[in-house]
C-alpha cells in the first residue's frame, strides 16, 4: 500500500483553512438571507454564527487531539454542507417559526455527540466487540416506532416517528449505523466461509443456500420497514448498504445480482400490494396528469411544485432569499434540494451535489487505505450510505426516481437525520485516521474479547483478493 | 477487497452521474417547459408580491402595490375599486389579470423593454425590482361624474374623449365591481368572491372586457351618421339633397315595412332634408339611401369608421368584429341595419371613436388612456404621443355632418345635450331590442366649430323615457364639466 512507503501527513492545517472557508460559506449563506429580510447582523446573527463556529473549531481541535491523521477534507466538506442547510432553513421560516434555531441546536447535539464518539471511541476496531449488540440495538430502533407509547403515530403516512417528551425522533437513522456496524462484524468475520462454498452458475458463482441467511435477514429487515413503518426511502437505504457490504466483503458480483433481483421483485410485489408504494410509483409516472397532480394524498403536487421552482431558478438561480421556494410542501426538509436549486440555481446545486461526491469518496478513500476488513467494510458501507441516500433524495426530487421520504443529509431540517450523519462523520474520520495515520502494529487496548483475535488476520494489504 | 471497494465507488459516481444529469434536465433544458406549464403559476407570483408600479390618475392611486405579508412582499390594492375597475381590471393569483393591469403588465412589473436599463441597474444594485408607474389620461372629476350619471342597476357606459388626440377623459361603465376582493392574497376568499362576483348581470370576470365599455351593443340610430357619410362620399348626395321620407317603406315580394319614429316629427314632411332627416332622426330617408347605395358602400365607410376591426386602445377592449355587413345582405336587412338595427353591434368606445372623427376632420385618432410612464425615481420613460389611427371621411364631408349634428342638437331631438352659449353636436339613438326596451344612446362633442370633448352614452335595456333621461341631459353636464375647467 502506498501509506506505507510515505510518511504520513496529519494536515491538520490545510483543514482548519478549509474549516474557515466552509465556514465563510455558511455563515456568508446566512448573512445573505438576513440581508434579504432586512434583520441582518442582529444579535441572532451573531450569536447563532459563533456558534456554529466554535462547535467547528471545537471539532477540529479534538481531531488535531485524538485522530490527527484523520482526513482533512471531511471535516469542512460537513461544515460546510451544515453551514448552508442552517443558512437556508433560517431563510425558509416564516415569521415566529423556530425551524432554524431548533436545527442549530440539534447540529451542535449531533457535533458533540460525533466528537464524543471520536474521544471515547479512540479506535473504530472497538466497535467490533458491539457486533450483536448492534444487532439488537437495530432491532429495538426499528421496533420501536411501532410500539405503542412510544410511537409518535403516522405521520405523513409513515411510522417512522417516536415521542420523547416534546420532541420527536427517527430511529431508524440510528438504525443505518448500527446495522452498518453488524453487517461490516458479521461480514468480516464469516467472510472466508461465505466465500468458500458455492455452485458456479455461468460466470457467477452463487453463495450456498444457508450462506445467504444475512442477506434474506437484511431482506426481511427492509420489507418489514417497508411494509410496517411504511417507510419506502429507508427500505431501499438499508437494502443497498446491506448488498454493497457483502459484494465489498465478498467481491462476488453474484450477490449483487441477487440482491437488485431482490429488491426489484419485492419492490414490484409491494407496489402491486401496498397502496403507499403504488401511489409513489404513480405519482412519479404520472406527475403531470391532471388526477395525479390534484390527488390528497400520494399525489404529484409536491414534486411538481418543486420541479417548478427549480425551472425557475434556472442556471444561475434567484439568488438565496430571492426565489420562492415556500410555495413547495416540506420546502425545508424533504424538498430543501428543490428550494436551494431555486435560489441557487444550477451551479450552486452542483456545488452542493459535488461537495456529497467529495465527502463519500473520502469515505471510499478511508476504506481503501484502512487496513482492517471491519474498518473497510464499515467506510465502505456507511459512504456508500450516504451517496445511496443523497442519490434517492435528489434523484426523487428532480424524478429520475420515485420520491420518497429520505432526508437530504446534513441539509434538511430534522434533528434525527443530523445525529446519524454526525456520527457517521466521526466514525469516517476516525477510519480516515487509521488509514492515513502509521501503522498500528500494537494489539487492541484490553484485548479480552474473543473477536480480537480475528483482526490481525491477515489482510489484502498482505493477500490481496 | 479493494477492487470491489473501487467498484462500489464507481457505482456511486455513477449514481451521481445519473443526478447531475437529472438537475441538468430540470433546471436547464426542460425549465422552459416547466415554466411554460398550467399549473405553473410561479411568473404571476414573481410580480404578484413584487412593488408593482401604480396606476395614477390625476396625481392619485387607482391602483398599487402596498407593504404586504412576510410571506408576499407587496398586495395589490384599488382605492376607489369600483370607480376605476373599468380601467385597471384586477390583479388576482388565480385568475390572472385584466384591464391595464394586463395590458400594461410588463411595465407595471418593471420588465418592458424600455425598462431594461433600470432592470440592470437593479442587479448591480441588488435592490428588489420595482415597476414602472402609469399615469392615465383619465380626468378624476369627470370619471367620478361619469360615473355617478349612471344610476345604480342601470347598465350602461360613458365614454368621454378628447377627438384631437384621442385622450380618454373617463370611461365608466355600471355594473362595477371591487377588484380588491379578487386580488386579494387570501386564495379561499378569492374564489368565493370570484364565484360571487361573475353571477352579477353585467359582469363578466373571464374576459377582457370592462363592463359594458367592451360590450356588444345594437347602435340604433347614431348609425345613420355612418350612413349619412357613405352618402356624401358616393358624390350621389349633397348637403341640398332631397330624400324620400315616407311614413312606411314597403319592400317589393315581402309584408315587412320599414316605418319611421312615431313619436317625431317625420310624419310632417313625404321628403326631408339631411338635415330635417337627422335632427328627427327619420329612418326611411337612409333606408332609401343604402338600398340606393348598395351594401357595399355602406360597408366600406363603417369600415372607415372603425367598425370591425381593432380600435387599438391600451386596454384591448374586445371589438365587435365585422362590421355587421355580411355578403348576403338582402333589402330589408340592409335598410333596418343603415339604421344601426338587426346585425349590427358596436361597443360604446367605436361609437365615440366614430364621432371624434367627424369631430376631428375627419381623422380618426388613436384612443388613449396612457399619459406617461414613469420609472420608479420618476423619470418619464415613455410618454406615447397622439397617433393617427385612419382617415374616416374627408375634412368636407366632416364639417358638413357637424353641422347637421349640431342642428339636431339645436332644433331637433337632441336638444336635451345643448349648453348654453356652446354650441354642441350630437346624434341620439335609440335600438330596440324587441322586448319593448332599448339601447338608449347618445353621442357628440363640443364646441362644434372646435371640439374639445366628445361623450358618448350607452344606456342598455331602458324604456324610451328612462333613456330620454339618461343620455341627452346627461351628455350636457359632461360637456358643461369639461369645458368649464
Amino acid at each position: 500500500m502506498t501509506q506505507l512507503s510515505t510518511i504520513p501527513k496529519p494536515r491538520r492545517n490545510v483543514e482548519l483553512l478549509l474549516l474557515l472557508l466552509a465556514l465563510s460559506v455558511g455563515i456568508g449563506a446566512n448573512m445573505l438571507v438576513g440581508v434579504d429580510k432586512e434583520k441582518a447582523f442582529d444579535s441572532d446573527f451573531w450569536f447563532q454564527s459563533s456558534l456554529l463556529a466554535v462547535a467547528a473549531l471545537a471539532f477540529h481541535v479534538v481531531l488535531r487531539i485524538r485522530a490527527k491523521y484523520a482526513d482533512p477534507v471531511i471535516l469542512p466538506l460537513v461544515v460546510g454542507l451544515n453551514g448552508l442547510g442552517l443558512a437556508m432553513i433560517h431563510r425558509l421560516d416564516a415569521p415566529g417559526d423556530d425551524t432554524g434555531n431548533n436545527q442549530l441546536r440539534w447540529t451542535l447535539i449531533a457535533m458533540a455527540v460525533a466528537i464524543a464518539v471520536i474521544w471515547f471511541l479512540k479506535d473504530h476496531r472497538t466497535l467490533r466487540r458491539f457486533i450483536y449488540i448492534s444487532l439488537a440495538v437495530s432491532a429495538l430502533l426499528l421496533i420501536l416506532p411501532l410500539v405503542p407509547g412510544i410511537s409518535a403515530g403516522e405521520i405523513l403516512g409513515a411510522r417512522v416517528w417516536i415521542r420523547l417528551g416534546p420532541m420527536t425522533f427517527q430511529p431508524g437513522e440510528i438504525a443505518k449505523i448500527t446495522l452498518a456496524i453488524f453487517f461490516a462484524g458479521y461480514l468480516s468475520s464469516n467472510r472466508d466461509l461465505i466465500l468458500l462454498a458455492g455452485r458456479k452458475i455461468g460466470p457467477l458463482q452463487f453463495p450456498r443456500f444457508k450462506d445467504m441467511g444475512p442477506m434474506i435477514t437484511a431482506w426481511l429487515v427492509s420489507i418489514g420497514v417497508l411494509i410496517f413503518q411504511r417507510d419506502l426511502g429507508s427500505s431501499v437505504l438499508f437494502f443497498g448498504l446491506f448488498i454493497v457490504m457483502i459484494y465489498v466483503a465478498t467481491s462476488r458480483i453474484s450477490w449483487v445480482v441477487i440482491g437488485v433481483a431482490l429488491i426489484l421483485g419485492g419492490g414490484f410485489v409491494a407496489s402491486k400490494v401496498f397502496s403507499h408504494v403504488g401511489l409513489r410509483i404513480d405519482g412519479w409516472l404520472n406527475a403531470f396528469t391532471e388526477e395525479v397532480y390534484g390527488r390528497q394524498f400520494g399525489g404529484s403536487y409536491q414534486i411538481v411544485e418543486g420541479l417548478f421552482g427549480m425551472a425557475s431558478g434556472g442556471l444561475v438561480g434567484t439568488g438565496l432569499g430571492q426565489g420562492r421556494p415556500n410555495l413547495v410542501p416540506f420546502a425545508n426538509s424533504d424538498m430543501i434540494i428543490a428550494s436551494l436549486g431555486e435560489e441557487l440555481g444550477l451551479i450552486g446545486l452542483f456545488a452542493v451535489v459535488m461537495m456529497y461526491l467529495l465527502l463519500f469518496t473520502r469515505g471510499f478513500r478511508a476504506a481503501l487505505g484502512t487496513r482492517d476488513a471491519f474498518g473497510k467494510l464499515l467506510a465502505c458501507g456507511l459512504s456508500f450510505a450516504v451517496a445511496l441516500q443523497c442519490f434517492v433524495v435528489i434523484g426523487g426530487v428532480t424524478r429520475l426516481i420515485p420520491l420518497t421520504g429520505l432526508t437530504t443529509p446534513f441539509l434538511a431540517a430534522g434533528g434525527s437525520s443530523l445525529l446519524a450523519n454526525w456520527i457517521i462523520v466521526g466514525l469516517l474520520l476516525m477510519i480516515s485516521h487509521a488509514a492515513r495515520g502509521p501503522v498500528d502494529t500494537t494489539p487492541l487496548p484490553a484485548g479480552n474479547e474473543p473477536a480480537a483475535e480475528s483482526s490481525n488476520k491477515p489482510t489484502e494489504a498482505v493477500k490481496p483478493l | 477487497m479493494n477492487q470491489a471497494i473501487r467498484n462500489s465507488w464507481v457505482a456511486a459516481i455513477a449514481l451521481f452521474a445519473l443526478l447531475f444529469g437529472a438537475i441538468s434536465y430540470v433546471q436547464v433544458v426542460g425549465a422552459d417547459d416547466l415554466k411554460a406549464n398550467a399549473w405553473n403559476n410561479r411568473a404571476i407570483l414573481q410580480d404578484y408580491c413584487n412593488d408593482r408600479g401604480a396606476i395614477i390618475v390625476g396625481g392619485n392611486p387607482v391602483a398599487e402595490s402596498v407593504p404586504g405579508t412576510e410571506q408576499c412582499g407587496f398586495q395589490r390594492t384599488y382605492p376607489q375599486p369600483e370607480l376605476y375597475a373599468g380601467l385597471t381590471g384586477y390583479f388576482s393569483q388565480n385568475y390572472g389579470a385584466t384591464g391595464l393591469e394586463q395590458s400594461m403588465r410588463d411595465q407595471l412589473a418593471g420588465s418592458s423593454d424600455q425598462q431594461f436599463l433600470d432592470r440592470v441597474g437593479q442587479l448591480f444594485l441588488g435592490s428588489q425590482p420595482k415597476g414602472a408607474s402609469v399615469e392615465l389620461t383619465v380626468d378624476p372629476a369627470i370619471q367620478k361624474l361619469a360615473y355617478d350619471l349612471i344610476p345604480d342597476g342601470q347598465r350602461g357606459s360613458i365614454v368621454v374623449t378628447n377627438p384631437k388626440t384621442g385622450a380618454i377623459l373617463a370611461m365608466a361603465s355600471k355594473p362595477s365591481y371591487n377588484p380588491n376582493l379578487i386580488a386579494t392574497q387570501d386564495p379561499t376568499a378569492e374564489a368565493a368572491n370570484y364565484t360571487e362576483l361573475n353571477k352579477v348581470p353585467g359582469i363578466n370576470l373571464n374576459q377582457n372586457v370592462s363592463g359594458p365599455t367592451g360590450e356588444m351593443l345594437a347602435p340604433g340610430s347614431v348609425f345613420k351618421l355612418v350612413t349619412t357619410a357613405a352618402a356624401l362620399n358616393s358624390g350621389k348626395y349633397n348637403k341640398d339633397s332631397e330624400l324620400p321620407n315616407p311614413a312606411q317603406m314597403p319592400f317589393p315580394g315581402i309584408a315587412y315595412t320599414l316605418p319611421n319614429y312615431a313619436g317625431g316629427n317625420c310624419y310632417t314632411r313625404n321628403t326631408a332634408s339631411f338635415a330635417f332627416a337627422l335632427q328627427q332622426s327619420c329612418n326611411t330617408p337612409f333606408a332609401s339611401i343604402a338600398l340606393d347605395l348598395g351594401r357595399d358602400a355602406i360597408a366600406e365607410q363603417a369600415t372607415k369608421f372603425g367598425f370591425g376591426q381593432d380600435v387599438g386602445d391600451q386596454l384591448k377592449l374586445a371589438y365587435a368584429k365585422g362590421n355587421g355587413f355580411p355578403d348576403d345582405l338582402d333589402a330589408p336587412g340592409l335598410a333596418q341595419s343603415v339604421i344601426g338595427q338587426k346585425d349590427v353591434r358596436v361597443t360604446p368606445l367605436q361609437i365615440a371613436m366614430m364621432t371624434a372623427a367627424i369631430a376631428n376632420n375627419g381623422v380618426q385618432m388613436k384612443p388613449s388612456l396612457v399619459k406617461t410612464l414613469r420609472s420608479p425615481d420618476l423619470r418619464v420613460i415613455d410618454e406615447p404621443k397622439p397617433e393617427t389611427l385612419r382617415t374616416s371621411t374627408s375634412p368636407e364631408i366632416a364639417k358638413q355632418i357637424t353641422e347637421w349634428m349640431a342642428s339636431a342638437v339645436s332644433q331637433g331631438i337632441a336638444g336635451g345635450a345643448g349648453v348654453p352659449g356652446v354650441q354642441v353636436a350630437g346624434k341620439t339613438g335609440t335600438a330596440e331590442l324587441g322586448n319593448g326596451l332599448n339601447n338608449s344612446w347618445f353621442t357628440g362633442f363640443a364646441p362644434a366649430n372646435n371640439p374639445q370633448v366628445s361623450v358618448t352614452i350607452a344606456m342598455e335595456g331602458v324604456d324610451i323615457t328612462t333613456g330620454a333621461k339618461l343620455t341627452s341631459p346627461n351628455a350636457k353636464k359632461i360637456f358643461e364639466a369639461v369645458l368649464n375647467k
